[in-house]
């Protein structure tokens, strides 16, 4: 009997991850998802640039790499292409999604482009090393803000849910965590369903993982997860920031 | 002959990429190439296609390397500053070997300058326009016939090398109207088992990308490129000579130059002076040889250009620097006028050139 | 002449690149190479709007008419801009109802109508480029009927039809006006 096996759509190979980080996580959490749906021959994933960029390496399902920012603006070519059956998902972080690439994933929003975006916030830029990010928090410290961030210098922390839900375009938005067995769980239902929306031309979902950077937060992976707790969510808190249909439906 | 009809360089740009199969466009606006993306809008939901405008120029080169992942044929359109924005994104193509066709319609510069018709982008379009060793097929048509034959040559080439196909025209080219005949040859298009169209559980899965972070593979790829590029210089490139079999003074120029400068060639023989034009259509690959051949009887060239003098550095190299090299031109949105440049081969028929 | 270079000029909003549109179309029927290339840019938007036509046996080289052999000004503004650039033994089209002054060469063939004036008393609106360009056709004694017509229906979209006769009633009034 298998207890336990990696998932079809993820390939087996080491990956590049620094020890305690959550992309891992979240990589097989993605893939399982594709199992389950039974879509990964149609499935088209884009990487962004940041610590996931190589993320084409990891999924068994076809991936394009794109430039830094700009995955919701490919996904939606690709979509476009073939609208009727295949599945984009882009898979990005926050520098990406939130700093460079803020027009991009604010018009693919607005456009209720039907595609699945998985949003990294690690409060940082982990694979340049450690720079202050749009979500870092304030008072964090970074290698660009080394006496911690300060919003008269460089302003606030964007909360991307809060500010997409604004929006009438969007179908899904959420923000989950992969800091406990729980929070994993709940992560993974609200990924199966951004795909699942997807899958019945609901449009845009995006999922906001919390997740941790114990290499450049400086801390022990088991102190990275609680800082989640205690610094993170208090700032970001987790839910259902907007789900146009459940909404309907209640009405 | 189908029946000839009246349309703007634009239009028949817009028109001759959906005779090619392109349903795919993506764009922003900016003057003076609006008529495309309006065509666009108007004729893709009609015929089961996709016009997107896209929040900016740079999100929209990213859709059309979205659709060339996925193996359809894709084009958008913009004008210098615009196309500065897309630099980015034409580096990626390149970096993934992706097809695309861009369409600059080129207006006065550098910076948000003017919207009058220019030339002053060649160095850009022709060494690149972004980071990286790359070249783009860069094809410059002279007449409206010509936007729309370059658009379905632009991306059967595109096609065939994985590569980036630039139509380099300006304001006045895409403004302009005239008798196009639209029955062209299109040939079938060519398989691509490379795209992103999901694996169907098939075969292993395809991926599109320009990282390569071992300095080896990544030199490996770059001479491979460049490999295809040498191909590219032997097999494709366009030009049409005027007059130059017995020319003593030979003009060079693309584009709306080109058109001027047969006028001035005409006035010149009316006088007696042997005057005769190249016009490269293909300004990458840079066609060298009616360069070797009209060194071995002219007297001089004149590079005629809506810029600062950029196309004159291939001339010279073209020509190995064999005869003198003038330039006649005009920037910032003004068009040499045939008087200028017929001017300009009288003074140096009289002795300007030796 | 086997080359015709004209250059039409006049308010943004009077039917300039309209009528070079028609010129070019009538080229077209009549199997002539030819180029139409309108200025545009902001300075269409209320200002002056000129466009050159150029009709032709051979093939078009420049579509810009810097030296016309055919000027249509619809406007003062057009005149005192244009007329030095006209050929010599050009020809020189003026609305005289917009235009006071005369043209002040005397190696140009000049004609002057009262374009805006006719297209009011005839209930014409605002076709007093058509009326010109049916003079100018009458002058070069190039009214081809056939041809016309012919044109008329290309460049009128079809959602427009209807306005194709008052369009020839411009054209023929403007060819059949007698000059003091």
């Amino acid at each position: 009997m298998v207890v336990f096996d990696k998932p079809h759509a993820l390939i087996d190979v080491p990956m590049h991850y620094c020890p305690g980080c959550t992309h891992g996580i979240i990589h097989r959490l993605v893939a399982e998802c594709i199992d389950e749906l039974g879509i990964e021959g149609k499935t088209i994933g884009i990487a962004p640039v940041g610590c996931s960029v190589m993320a084409y390496n990891y999924f068994n399902c076809d991936m394009i790499e794109a430039a830094h920012g700009r995955a919701p603006a490919v996904a939606t070519g690709v979509k476009r292409s073939d609208p009727e059956n295949n599945i984009v998902f882009t898979y990005q972080g926050d520098g990406d999604l939130a700093s460079i690439g803020m027009a991009e994933t604010v018009h693919a929003a607005a456009r209720n482009e039907n595609i699945t975006v998985i949003f990294i916030n690690n409060a940082i830029y982990g694979m340049t090393g450690g720079q202050m990010a749009p979500t870092s928090l304030i008072g964090q410290v970074t290698q660009t803000s080394p006496y911690g961030r300060d919003e008269k210098l460089c302003g606030y922390p964007i909360k991307v849910c809060e500010m997409l839900s604004e929006l009438e375009g969007p179908e899904y938005l959420e923000r989950v965590t992969v800091n406990s067995v729980k929070n994993i769980r709940n992560a993974k239902k609200a990924i199966k369903k951004a795909f699942q929306n997807q899958i019945d031309n609901k449009g845009f979902s995006l999922v906001e993982v919390i997740s941790s950077c114990p290499t450049n937060w400086g801390m022990t992976p088991k102190k990275a997860l609680e800082w989640i707790d205690t610094n993170m969510i208090p700032y970001y808190p987790l839910g259902v920031y907007k789900d146009r249909s459940a909404n309907k439906e209640a009405e | 002959m189908s029946e000839k009809v009246l349309m703007k360089g634009n239009e028949a740009i817009a028109e001759a990429a959906i005779l090619a199969g392109c349903r795919h466009y993506f764009g922003y606006p900016i003057t003076p190439q609006t008529e495309i993306a309006a065509y666009m809008a108007k004729k893709m939901p009609k015929i089961g296609g996709t016009f997107l405008q896209a929040e900016s120029e740079i999100a929209a080169i990213n859709m059309v390397y979205g659709v060339s992942s996925a193996g359809k044929r894709v084009m958008t359109s913009s004008s210098s500053p615009g196309v500065s924005l897309k630099g980015e994104g034409l580096s990626y193509l390149a970096g993934s070997d992706l097809p695309a066709l861009i369409v600059n319609v080129q207006r006065g510069g550098p910076g948000l300058g003017g919207i009058q018709p220019s030339q002053s982008d060649y160095f850009q379009s022709t060494r690149g326009g972004g980071h990286g060793d790359y070249h783009m097929i860069v094809l410059a048509p002279s007449s409206v016939q010509e936007m729309a034959e370059l658009t379905v040559k632009g991306f059967e080439l595109a096609d065939t090398y994985r590569m980036t196909s630039m139509i380099l025209a300006d304001g006045t080219m895409g403004q302009m109207m005239e008798p196009v005949s639209l029955d062209f040859d299109i040939k079938p298009q060519i398989e691509k088992p490379w795209a992103t169209t999901g694996t169907k559980m098939e075969r292993e899965h395809n991926i599109v990308n320009s990282l390569s972070l071992v300095p080896e593979e990544l030199e490996m790829l770059n001479f491979k490129r460049y490999e295809r590029y040498a191909e590219i210089e032997k097999n494709e490139c366009m030009y049409e000579e005027y007059k130059c079999d017995d020319a003593d003074i030979i003009l060079v120029a693309f584009g709306i130059a080109a058109r001027v400068s047969k006028n001035a060639v005409d006035a010149a023989r009316a006088q007696g002076i042997k005057a005769g034009l190249i016009r490269p259509i293909t300004l990458w690959p840079f066609p060298k040889a009616p360069f070797e051949k009209a060194v071995e009887h002219a007297k001089a060239f004149i590079s005629v250009e809506l810029s600062m003098g950029q196309m004159i550095e291939d001339v010279k190299l073209a020509s190995s620097c064999k005869l003198p090299v003038y330039l006649c031109n005009r920037v910032g949105g003004m068009i040499p006028d045939p008087e200028m440049v017929f001017a300009k081969i009288k003074e140096i028929a009289n002795g300007g050139a030796n | 002449m086997s080359t015709k270079q004209i250059l039409l000029s006049g308010f943004g909003g009077q039917g300039i690149l309209f009528a070079g549109k028609f010129l070019a179309y009538k080229g077209l029927i009549e199997d002539k190479q030819l180029s139409w290339l309108p200025s545009y840019g902001p300075e269409m938007r209320g200002g002056t709007a000129s466009c050159s036509v150029i009709i032709s046996d051979t093939p078009v080289g420049s579509p810009i008419v810097s030296k016309p052999d055919i000027l249509i000004a619809m406007n003062l503004p057009s005149l005192d801009r244009y007329e030095s650039a006209v050929v010599k033994g050009g020809i020189i089209f003026a609305d005289s109802t917009l235009i006071e002054r005369k043209v002040e060469r005397d190696d140009v063939e000049v004609h002057y109508i009262p374009a805006t004036k006719l297209a009011s008393d005839n209930e014409l609106g605002n076709l007093a480029n058509m009326i010109i360009v049916g003079k100018l056709l009458s002058v070069l004694d190039d009214f081809n009927d056939e041809s016309v017509n012919a044109a008329l229906s290309k460049v009128i979209s079809a959602k427009h039809a209807d306005m194709k006769d008052v369009n020839l009633k411009a054209l023929t009034l403007g060819a059949e006006y007698k000059e003091d």
